[in-house]
């Protein structure tokens, strides 16, 4: 700090701290902390509020519990609150997005990072930009016109008689997915590929000399060495997929519901603040949840996950 | 062995690649298609009638406003911010800065919903303590701003400590030593220095507030931004005028990459063409 002073002057010094206590006070800390206050709060009329009902209460939070239904989950009936069944599903979904995101990225990761010729480099990257510049909406909306019933797809498999008539493949939770993996498998590729580029070749050389098998080398040498790049990929589209409220909503079928979907119910149909800030609390504890599994699983840093 | 399995590499990054982007070609092609449906079955002929059709439309070209306005907004407070944090961090040491660090990094797993949840109700909450009217206080575009510099200053703080770490803090000795002002060494050595940072910082500010949805959507009030207003458009019925859009955006951000990185490539031949003749003239030296 005495060295920025000496540098700078005190009047510059004084306008980066006042920028830097703006952003992170104003605009995380105390939104943040109104968030958490806000959703203790009962659904009051404007007169009431600040009266004696006013009252710091639970009842958002357990409005999870509240409306069973009757469902089956792997073929094992179960009798479950609405919202507790959204949050598992979302978590459960946005996991496998994780995992297939992972798998379709790591062949290429490795064709890219060590059996690509370093000059064609630019070249892939520039091709797997191409998705990113477009935006989530557009990229949920191609796949809505693909999945359609009677779209290219059904269309497509048809005439190749694989399928004897269009089949509606948005139902359940599969356009979710489908969307989800397509929208965020970029998130995990460029962490991967900064892992493995690291990896000195020689080292898969030296296994293979030794008679190691391919998959061996995989998973004793190439996989530990990304470890740090598979955990900020899957931190990655792990919360952009739990927080993600386009795709669920533009592939979403009438049988898939995603938890920031009830969050926006709450807040624009129900139009109760409080308790959308609840569900939105519950959201960011499982995100975080989620992130520190994962820093501890890899043994990384948070400062890791964010390159 | 070894070959085929190079060769299945190949293949699978080339049918990778296609999958991402054969939607976005049947997404485009769909804007060409005279159907009343977005898609290319049935193939009913090419028409132009929908880029007809989105000319006219004045609640998208009022939508498109509002999301230039906001994302230069966005750039130019995340830049301010983002710079400051940067040197800030970059200038302080130990438990101060770990926490500081963290608390800066840990913005961008906020997930957006929360993110636009909670900066609606402070704003809104603050305006109702204070029994104020005023703009800043009701849901509209200019929380959309404040939510999403909330997040995107930590990127462009990222790039721009990045550049940071690699500066000569010699320099700026230097020019203090030669009696340079506070104000002379900020503007005439710290800043051009990170100009190309703060660039690029720019750069994905503007285009991660285009892109923006979450955020967007729970503070917006009853305004429109592109990205709503095709939402809202894929929710409610839609005609290709959808596609025409995207066909044009996607050109658009496309040309932009293309240009951006023309322009890299040909900065990289002239500094390796530099670095060559100053071999060279190294070689030329010593061989006499």
């Amino acid at each position: 700090m005495g060295d920025m002073f000496r540098r700078y002057g005190r009047a510059a010094t004084l306008i980066i701290c006042l920028l830097t206590a703006f952003w992170l006070a104003m605009l995380v800390v105390l939104p943040n902390i109104t968030l958490l206050e806000s959703s203790f709060r009962p659904l009051l009329p404007v007169t009431e509020i600040g009266g004696p009902a006013d009252q710091y209460t639970l009842a958002n939070y357990l409005k999870v519990f509240n409306g069973s239904i009757d469902t089956t989950l792997m073929g094992i009936p179960v009798n479950i609150p609405v919202h507790v069944l959204t949050f598992s599903l979302t978590i459960f979904y946005s996991l496998l997005v994780t995992i297939l995101c992972f798998l379709l990225t790591y062949p290429l990761a490795y064709y890219m990072a060590k059996i690509l010729n370093p000059r064609s480099l630019p070249t892939i990257f520039l091709l797997l930009c191409v998705p990113l510049l477009v935006s989530e909406v557009l990229r949920a909306f191609a796949w809505w016109i693909i999945l359609a019933l009677k779209g290219p797809l059904s269309t497509l498999l048809v005439t190749l008689h694989v399928i004897d008539k269009p089949v509606r493949w948005i139902s359940g939770y599969n356009g979710v997915m489908i969307g989800l993996v397509y929208t965020y498998v970029l998130f995990m590729i460029f962490p991967v590929y900064n892992a493995m580029s690291s990896l000195d070749s020689n080292q898969i050389e030296a296994a293979e000399d030794l008679g190691s098998p391919w998959w061996r080398t995989h998973l004793r040498i190439v996989l530990p060495h990304c470890k740090p790049g598979i955990a900020s990929g899957s931190v990655m589209v792990f919360m952009l997929s739990a927080g993600s409220l386009l795709v669920p909503t533009i592939l979403g079928s009438t049988t898939s519901q995603w938890f920031t979907q009830t969050i926006q119910q709450w807040m624009f149909d129900a139009l109760d603040w409080n308790t959308a800030a609840a569900y939105a609390f519950l959201l960011l504890l499982m995100c975080t949840l989620f992130v520190s599994l994962v820093m501890k699983l890899f043994r990384v840093k948070l400062s890791d996950i964010a390159k | 062995m070894y070959q085929f399995r190079q060769t299945l590499a190949r293949v699978y990054a080339f049918v990778f690649i296609l999958y991402l982007l054969i939607p976005l070609g049947i997404m485009g092609a769909a804007a060409f298609n005279d159907n009343k449906t977005p898609s290319i079955v049935p193939w009913k002929g090419v028409t132009g009638k929908w880029f007809d059709a989105l000319f006219a439309d004045e609640t998208m070209w009022l939508a498109f406003r509002n999301t230039l306005v906001v994302a230069v907004a966005v750039s130019l407070l995340a830049i301010l911010v983002g710079t400051a944090a940067a040197i800030l961090i970059n200038s302080i040491s130990g438990r101060l800065r770990t926490t500081l660090y963290g608390l800066m990094i840990s913005t961008l797993l906020i997930p957006g919903a929360v993110i636009g949840i909670s900066t609606m109700i402070m704003w809104t909450k603050i305006g109702n303590g204070i029994h104020s009217d005023f703009i800043l206080f009701k849901p509209g575009l200019h929380l959309s701003v404040l939510g999403q510099v909330s997040y995107i200053a930590a990127m462009v703080m990222l790039l721009v400590l990045a550049r940071l770490q690699s500066f000569d803090e010699g320099l700026e000795e230097a020019a203090l030593d030669l009696g340079a002002s506070h104000a002379q060494v900020m503007r005439r050595i710290l800043l051009p220095y990170l100009y190309p940072a703060i660039g690029a910082g720019g750069a994905v500010a503007f285009f991660q507030s285009i892109e923006n949805y979450n955020v967007t959507q729970f503070t917006r009030g009853g305004a429109n931004t592109l990205t709503v207003y095709v939402f809202s458009k894929v929710r409610s019925g839609i005609t290709p005028t959808i596609n025409a859009l995207a066909l044009m955006l996607m050109i658009a951000t496309l040309a932009l990459a293309i240009g951006f990185e023309i322009n890299r490539r040909r900065k990289a031949r002239i500094e390796d063409a530099r670095q060559a003749e100053a071999r060279r003239a190294t070689a030329l030296e010593e061989a006499f």
